[in-house]
């Protein structure tokens, strides 16, 4: 196998740098997709049928927590990726550790926010808003669960085989899983939190 | 027995119950005739796992043009339906379902992967790749494809086919008007193969981008190449949404949410949106690689290079962006006001423009050259003149106004066959025949395929330029019967004809694919066609490892320069080379996602949860797994080349 | 080569008939919006078939002059990359004919979508056209009548349609008099149209709604205001009332014939218009439940409901 040393592990194969573009294109398509679901969501806004209104069911406390587990995971996972450049196995998993924890823990805020929702008589058959909200947050949602399971294989694969070109180009895509999603929950937190409790 | 109720067919016919039988009949022979004659190990081994791009080629063509008699059959029956007032061949239920499966099974399952296959097979030839970047991805966009297309096609022998259209609008197909399961199985059977589709575009795009031969930038590719770049950027930017629509559209049915329904504030206008953003470019996703087919074809055989590379490559950058700027020309009609029309009509035309410099390069290639009338050539012929009637009368539609009244008429029908026939079908014919030999070994015999040619194109031409009179006759779409006092019968009756007239020829094809593979010579050389890309510096048929050299280019016709100018394509010796191994893991997901799909139209949730867990293993296992491929030794490869040498 | 002999062949005989005997429905407008829209399809069927006849003369003839039988054997074209002047002007004269298209285009739109021109200012007459599982329904509100799967419409006046569906999106359409447009369970379209002269015509649903899309249509038929105001007059001598409970069975799909009612349906079942969220076709079921947000909304509905009452005990 060609290893270029000149490069950074996770680019040091070829194979490694094509996965790499494959995975930018990859989320050239996310983009894609969440651009739609954020289309249908302006589209859908204001037609709440009987339902209600989204400064009618938004709480802002749930929202700052989440975005602050999720911004603060973004970090960490940058830190870990910093900590595999420098070859220092043991920091790059605590970081990926520390980042899946924050993960998680979004998640679990996420939970208890659609349960808020659906004991508001929010629920995802209410209305189109609360279909396409609940889709939009769910779609983002179901990509960190993806997410949390696939960090943990990749642990796994790190902590038994060392940083090698593989481990490494793998570890740095999932960074960039992470960090796409993140800028994700930004725009759903401007666009459809802060928008809608205005 | 409750269980087994929901599988009823709600609306059976003879001609339903025949099907079943023949399909369980054809599923047996199949399956005594692989255990009969010990193929079962040669499928899997050869086949069904294979990773190797020209493979997956040949699988999605023989796909392909399954799907394209299983189109084909449902036009017969509709023309045959249609071709006298009155007629009651077909009920309504029926003709509703059998257009409904001919649009989908034609642009998603046929012409679709009829583009994929020629990509899959031509491009890493053509840019002097070993294979594509994601070999084993490329096998799951494969059998994804495959799976979504089975999926829609056991939908009229199990619980009823789609009836609402290929464009499926709500609330036509929302549950309340389209009870049977046959929208699930549309829904889930675009999804699974959508997302194929999808892996396909970034599994091309990343081999067109970073695995050329040495030398050959970006503006030294071949057209066909190009082409397949453009579209595989549309389909990664286009696809995304059409998996949003279909979710949404998804949920709607099963879930109950309120999407697209017309009560608490769901909006059916949504869907028609959100399902043309996609739909429009998914058009050129289908139009692009046809143009890069002619492309290569068209100076092959006029004995020239391609007029205007450059302006080309802006024409068709150029129609990929105004792709998307269109849709709204789908729904004039929805009342969204005059100025809202008005922009959207004028950037309808403005495609007229790209697409006319294309026709004038190909005209112009033509000129000063020596013009020889091979089949292949012949479909591009035969293109110029019917896809330009096809595109000025786009153009006509384009005008909101006058769309108005061509709307969901037989006009805008015959629009889209006569851009779509010689656009796509024609491309596929005319590349099948051209790279035949470089699959196979032998070419397919020229006069059978002239007579083929004949019948397609004369076929064509008389099934639809009498729609355009009906179409302003004011016979609209989809209406599966008309009465006498119309005056659309004639007219009809000879769109009967020119079907038959295409039925005729593919049956030719097919014919000619026996005769040529029974009596053909297998000695053709590696150029048989005299042509001008990189695919034909290689033997026929083609290694595994495509290239045992990897080419050197430094001209836009690598392999004519190397003919006539002396350029060197292959310098230096034999050196190892690496290839990844077969995987079944692509195929056993892909049928996870199947059962995923099936269990989904139901609504049988054990069944989705335990196929879902089934494809998150088979993640799981290609994660943990290492697998590094095999090499080729330098010795090896000598060896073989010999031997493939002289086998000429 | 025969293929395009045979397609200018096909193309000669389409002309002869476009213009031959019979003309084509669309071809033959009775009004000033189908007018409108067949004066630019025949400007643009000139217009594309002077491409179209441009491209087919270079193909022919670089198709004769250039077959490879002709010419020698050791004849080799020459490589030719492409020319600035001959690229400039291939690009240039498909950009003017987009350019004069659009402007026709343009003009043209915002003609149909207002009201006709050439009547005065005379008022135009409001008909609100709904759809259901397979039939139409006329509602006159200024005449208070309403009629299923037929439509009278007095000449010499604009006519502006109010559309909306009870069901799938479906597709007013009258081809003699102008173009179609959708109509949809959750928003009114409105289309603008007019007839110049009395006469019968033929009215459809264009746009596939299921299993009776094909019978769909209507019968559209147009005459002079005076014998259109003794149609309404004895509509109402003779005509039942449209109660709720009538509606309601005519809503169901299938088929009807010709229907004649006195009131309209607009009275006890809104059209879409100005619900939010729009509740369109389901207005019937939820009326009760589901229009309790505001007081006002609900006074009006106790009001129909009221009314409807009446008419049915006038019925007993």
């Amino acid at each position: 196998m060609n290893i270029n040393k000149t490069q950074p592990l996770e680019y040091s194969t070829e194979q490694g740098r094509l996965n790499i573009l494959g995975f930018w294109i990859f989320i050239g398509a996310e983009v894609m997709l969440f651009a739609t679901l954020f289309a249908s969501y302006f589209t859908l806004f204001d037609r709440t049928g009987n339902g209600p209104s989204g400064s009618e069911i938004f709480e802002i406390t749930p929202v700052l927590i989440e975005t602050l587990l999720l911004l603060t995971s973004s970090f960490t996972i940058g830190l870990g990726v910093h900590a595999m450049r420098i070859g220092n196995k043991q920091a790059m998993m605590s970081f990926f550790i520390v980042t899946l924890v924050l993960g998680a823990a979004f998640l679990g805020v996420e939970i208890y926010e659609f349960v808020h929702y659906v004991n508001v008589g929010a629920g995802l058959q209410v209305s189109a808003f609360t279909s396409i909200l609940l889709t939009t947050l769910g779609t983002h949602g179901l990509h960190v669960t993806f997410g949390l399971f696939w960090g943990i294989m990749i642990l796994m694969q790190v902590k038994k085989r060392g940083l090698t070109p593989q481990t490494a180009n793998k570890s740095f895509i999932f960074s960039l899983y992470w960090h796409f999603l993140d800028v994700v929950w930004i725009f759903i937190f401007s666009f459809v939190y802060l928008k809608g409790m205005m | 027995m409750e269980f087994f109720e929901r599988f009823a067919v709600p609306h059976p016919s003879p001609a339903i119950y025949a099907s079943m039988v023949a399909i369980a009949l054809t599923s047996i022979a199949i399956v005594i005739g692989l255990t009969y004659f010990k193929k079962w190990g040669y499928l899997w081994r050869e086949w069904l796992t294979t990773v190797d791009h020209k493979k997956i080629g040949i699988m999605y063509m023989i796909s392909a043009l399954l799907m394209l008699f299983r189109g084909g059959a449902d036009v017969l029956m509709m023309r045959a339906q249609t071709a006298v007032p009155e007629n009651t061949l077909l009920d309504a239920q029926h003709y509703n379902e059998i257009f409904t499966t001919h649009g989908v099974v034609m642009i998603i399952f046929m012409a679709m992967a009829f583009i994929i296959a020629l990509m899959n097979f031509v491009i890493p030839l053509q840019i002097g790749a070993r294979d594509v970047a994601f070999p084993r991805l490329n096998a799951l966009s494969f059998w994804l494809y495959f799976m979504g297309a089975m999926l829609l096609n056991i939908s009229f022998v199990i619980g009823g086919s789609p009836s609402s259209g290929w464009t499926s609008y709500f609330p036509l197909a929302g549950n309340e008007l389209s009870q049977s399961v046959g929208t699930n199985y549309y829904m889930l059977s675009l999804q699974i193969s959508g997302l194929g589709t999808l892996i396909t575009g970034i599994n091309f795009i990343v081999t067109i981008l970073k695995m050329r031969a040495p030398g050959m930038t970006l503006m030294k590719m071949p057209m066909f190449s190009w082409a397949g770049l453009i579209t595989n950027v549309i389909i990664v930017f286009a696809f995304p949404v059409l998996t949003v629509a279909l979710a949404m559209g998804t949920m709607d049915r099963l879930f109950a949410t309120n999407f697209f329904t017309t009560t608490n504030g769901g909006m059916d206008m949504l869907w028609a949106n959100l399902f043309w953003v996609w739909g429009h470019p998914e058009v050129y996703i289908l139009i692009l690689p046809a143009f890069g087919i002619y492309s290569e074809i068209i100076p092959t055989f006029s004995r020239r290079n391609l007029y205007g590379y450059n302006t080309m490559v802006i024409s068709m950058v150029v129609i990929s962006l105004l792709s998307f700027l269109v849709w709204v020309h789908h729904f004039f009609t929805m009342g969204q006001g005059a100025l809202v029309n008005s922009i959207f009509s004028i950037t309808t035309m403005a495609i007229a423009v790209p697409t006319g410099i294309k026709i004038f390069n190909w005209l112009f290639t033509m000129w000063k050259g020596k013009i020889q009338f091979t089949v292949p050539m012949l479909y591009a012929l035969g293109f110029i003149p019917i896809f330009t009637i096809g595109g000025v009368t786009g153009v006509m539609l384009g005008m909101a106004s006058a769309d108005y009244q061509y709307h969901n008429t037989m006009f805008l029908v015959a629009h889209f066959h006569l851009v779509i026939i010689p656009g796509v079908v024609f491309a596929m014919l005319a590349g099948l025949t051209y790279w035949w030999p470089k699959m196979f070994g032998f070419m397919l015999n020229e006069r059978i395929g002239k007579w083929a040619f004949w019948f397609i194109a004369g076929g064509t031409c008389l099934a639809f330029f009498p729609m355009f009179i009906s179409g302003l006759d004011g016979q609209a779409r989809r209406m599966y019967t008309y009465s006498e006092a119309t005056g659309f019968g004639i007219w009809n009756m000879l769109s009967f004809i020119g079907a038959i007239g295409l039925a005729i020829g593919f049956v030719l094809i097919v014919y000619n694919i026996y005769y040529s593979t029974r009596y053909a010579s297998r000695n053709i050389g590696d150029d048989p066609w005299d042509a001008r890309s990189l695919e034909w510096a290689t033997h026929n048929p083609v290694p595994e490892y495509n290239f045992a050299i990897t080419p050197q280019v430094n001209s836009r016709q690598a392999f004519w320069d190397a003919k006539k100018k002396g350029h060197k394509l292959f310098k230096g010796g034999y050196k190892e080379i690496h290839m990844p191994n077969n995987s079944g893991v692509p195929f056993i997901m892909a049928v996870f996602f199947f059962i995923f799909g099936f269990g989904f139209v139901f609504s049988m949730w054990i069944t989705v949860i335990a196929s879902l867990i089934g494809i998150i293993a088979c993640l799981i296992h290609r994660s943990f797994e290492k697998d590094h491929g095999y090499h080729i030794s330098a010795e090896e490869l000598k060896k073989s080349e010999v031997e493939l040498r002289g086998a000429k | 080569m025969k293929l395009k002999w045979a397609i200018i062949g096909a193309l000669i005989t389409v002309i002869a008939v476009l213009t031959g005997c019979e003309p084509l429905t669309v071809l033959d407008p009775k009004g000033p919006q189908a007018q409108t829209q067949a004066d630019v399809i025949w400007i643009s069927i000139a217009i594309m078939a002077f491409i179209v006849i441009t491209v087919f003369v270079m193909l022919i003839y670089l198709l004769i002059k250039y077959r490879g039988s002709k010419q020698p054997d050791s004849y080799e074209p020459p490589h030719i990359e492409g020319n600035k002047v001959v690229e400039a002007i291939v690009v240039g004269i498909p950009v003017l004919i987009v350019a004069v298209l659009s402007v026709v285009s343009v003009k043209s739109t915002y003609e149909v979508e207002a009201k006709p021109e050439g009547y005065g200012d005379k008022e135009p007459l409001v008909v609100y056209a709904s759809s259901s599982d397979w039939k139409w329904h006329f509602s006159y509100p200024e005449q208070d009548i309403e009629t299923v799967n037929y439509l009278y419409i007095p000449t010499d006046r604009p006519l502006e349609f109010k559309l909306y569906s009870y069901g799938p999106i479906t597709s007013f359409w009258i081809p003699q008099l102008g173009g179609q447009k959708y109509a949809m369970s959750d928003m009114i379209t409105t289309l603008h149209l007019g007839a110049d002269a009395p006469g019968e015509f033929m009215g459809r649903n264009a746009n596939f709604s299921g299993e009776g899309f094909a019978e769909n249509t209507f019968n559209v038929k147009a005459m002079p205001q005076q014998e259109f105001d003794d149609w309404v007059k004895e509509v109402k001598q003779t005509a039942e009332p449209l109660t709720e409970q009538k509606f309601d069975e005519i809503l169901e799909p299938g088929h009807l014939g010709q229907l004649t009612f006195t009131g309209t349906h607009l009275d006890f079942m809104p059209p879409p218009e100005g619900h939010h969220g729009g509740h369109g076709a389901d207005d019937k079921k939820n009326s009760h439940s589901s229009h309790d947000s505001t007081s006002s909304e609900q006074a009006t509905q106790e009001e129909h409901e009221k009314e409807a009452a009446e008419y049915e005990a006038h019925n007993d």
